[in-house]
């Protein structure tokens, strides 16, 4: 009886904590998104941050904004992060050559008047491209990973 | 003892899942990354507009965000239940204190076709030939915030299907302050010239401009080079320049997660550019960020050299949005023709 009680409560539980987080991958959708109160500069540290707590590493932030403002642009704050984990990477691109143009993913960063916004493709994208059931689950890890750090961006500004 | 646990552990669960939906919170969750918090717009339209706002009912809403606008950014939310719909709706109302306004389904009888004449001299200007919409999104990133909102795509069939007939003819009437649709009866339009108007854009029902599925395209363009992985690399370079791009850098798929220098060199990346394509892009959809800079990798792998790139086709699928679709089929012809250019 007190063996189906602690079960009872672990999936109480479970079920409790996806319904208070706001960022629990039940709404999956093709592109996941978050926008921060924080000003670009402090947004992209909460970003960096995160990812980095994750177990993930920053490979590169790329500028793309170079002469926006010039072309009449409201904004010049515009990159791209690129994101991964080392071991995966190259287990994934060296089995699946077809994913390396995807590798390693993108996270876009701008500004948009005062806040910030991030924009990922969902991970689970990718799981069209390979067929093997134990390495979908790497792309599952990733979604749940990206909903987890977006929600740390999303809520930075209000603590 | 061990039912009373039992007993107390069901009760709390109940109460969390029965409680009502925080509204504010599901429009933080759904909403607030394209409308922003306070719904004053963002990539998405300025909800909180009070001439919008207090003049939609709330089963505009509802089916809105149920249907969303195919082709126009604003996504479908078939997951969410009625209980939810319906605390956005009340966390949206909050943002007026004007009770909302209720439209009635009857039908607008007026002249179809002498609408659609009436429509390409008044409203085609902003809302596009055939109601498809003006260029681009909401309040963008990518223009002034004074700027007026980008005129909705009165086509789409989840405008059509949220919209009574009775709301249009309101907006005709009323026009919509804070944008540019004024009143057309300012404009000099008669109430039975209103009525042709509404009966023409019902009339786009007939022939819903995103009618069309989306084929599947293949995710990635990839061709075998007969040259080495260098020859491809100087090969690739020369066809990027010939197509009007600039060569961003050179480096390895592996590069920020190994020690430079001991990167894989069979796997090498081309970042390139061409910097008006990249601000067209950009001001059609913010978010293409997400596969930019352009890349072309290759890679060698038992003995064969393979020249590959996203398909942007394959991409545009996951934006909902049409005017990008046009950009990556340019896209997806130009990374064919470096691609054919280097391994021929």
């Amino acid at each position: 009886m007190m063996a189906r009680l602690v079960v009872l409560t672990a999936l109480l539980v479970s079920s409790l904590s996806v319904i208070a987080n706001p960022f629990s991958a039940v709404f999956a959708s093709n592109l996941i998104m978050a926008r921060s109160h924080e000003k670009f500069p402090e947004a992209m540290l909460t970003l960096q941050t995160s990812i980095k707590e994750h177990g993930y590493t920053v490979a590169r932030v790329q500028r793309i904004d170079i002469g926006l403002t010039g072309m009449g642009f409201k904004t010049d704050k515009y990159r791209v992060v690129f994101v991964g984990k080392r071991d995966e990477i190259q287990y994934l691109t060296k089995k699946y050559p077809e994913l390396t143009p995807y590798m390693p993913p993108k996270v876009s960063i701008f500004a948009e008047d005062n806040d910030t916004v991030v924009v990922t493709v969902n991970p689970a994208v990718y799981k069209d491209m390979i067929d093997d059931e134990e390495d979908r689950r790497i792309f599952d890890r990733w979604e749940n990973d990206v909903y987890s750090v977006f929600k740390d961006f999303s809520e930075a500004a209000e603590e | 003892m061990k039912n009373q646990i039992l007993t107390l552990i069901l009760v709390m669960a109940a109460s969390v899942v029965n409680a009502a939906p925080d509204g504010a919170a599901l429009f933080h969750q759904h909403c607030a990354v394209c409308h922003g918090d306070d719904g004053k717009g963002g990539v998405g339209v300025p909800l909180s507009l009070a001439s919008f706002i207090d003049s939609v009912s709330d089963e505009y809403l509802r089916t809105t965000i149920r249907l969303g606008r195919p082709g126009r950014i604003m996504p479908a939310f078939p997951a969410l239940s009625d209980a939810q719909v319906n605390a956005l709706v009340e966390h949206m109302r909050g943002w007026s204190d004007a009770p909302a306004v209720t439209h009635n389904t009857e039908p607008v009888k007026g002249d179809a076709k002498r609408g659609e004449q009436l429509f390409a001299k008044h409203c085609a200007q902003c809302h596009g030939e055939n109601g498809k919409g003006g260029t681009g999104t909401g309040v963008t990133f990518s223009r002034k915030r004074e700027l007026p909102i980008i005129a909705p795509a009165l086509n789409n069939s989840g405008f059509l299907a949220a919209a009574t007939d009775t709301m249009i003819r309101d907006t005709l009437i009323y026009g919509r302050e804070g944008t540019p649709m004024t009143s057309s009866l300012v404009t000099g339009l008669s109430e039975t010239d209103i009525d042709d108007l509404v009966s023409y854009i019902r009339s786009f029902e007939a022939q819903p401009h995103d009618a069309a599925e989306d084929e599947v395209m293949p995710a990635v363009i990839s061709v075998e080079s007969p040259y080495t992985v260098e020859e491809t690399i100087e090969n690739l370079k020369a066809a990027i320049t010939d197509q009007n791009f600039t060569l961003i850098r050179t480096d390895y798929v592996e590069h920020g997660f190994v020690e430079e220098g001991k990167e894989n060199k069979k796997q090498v990346v081309l970042h390139f550019c061409n910097f008006n394509f990249l601000f067209q892009a950009l001001a059609i959809d913010p978010r293409v960020g997400v596969f930019l800079p352009c890349r072309v990798t290759v890679t060698e792998q038992d003995g064969k050299v393979q020249v590959a790139t996203i398909n942007p086709m394959r991409l545009s699928g996951l934006f909902n949005n049409d005017e990008l679709k046009e950009a990556c089929r340019e896209m997806t012809g130009i990374y064919e023709a470096i691609i054919e250019d280097a391994v021929l």
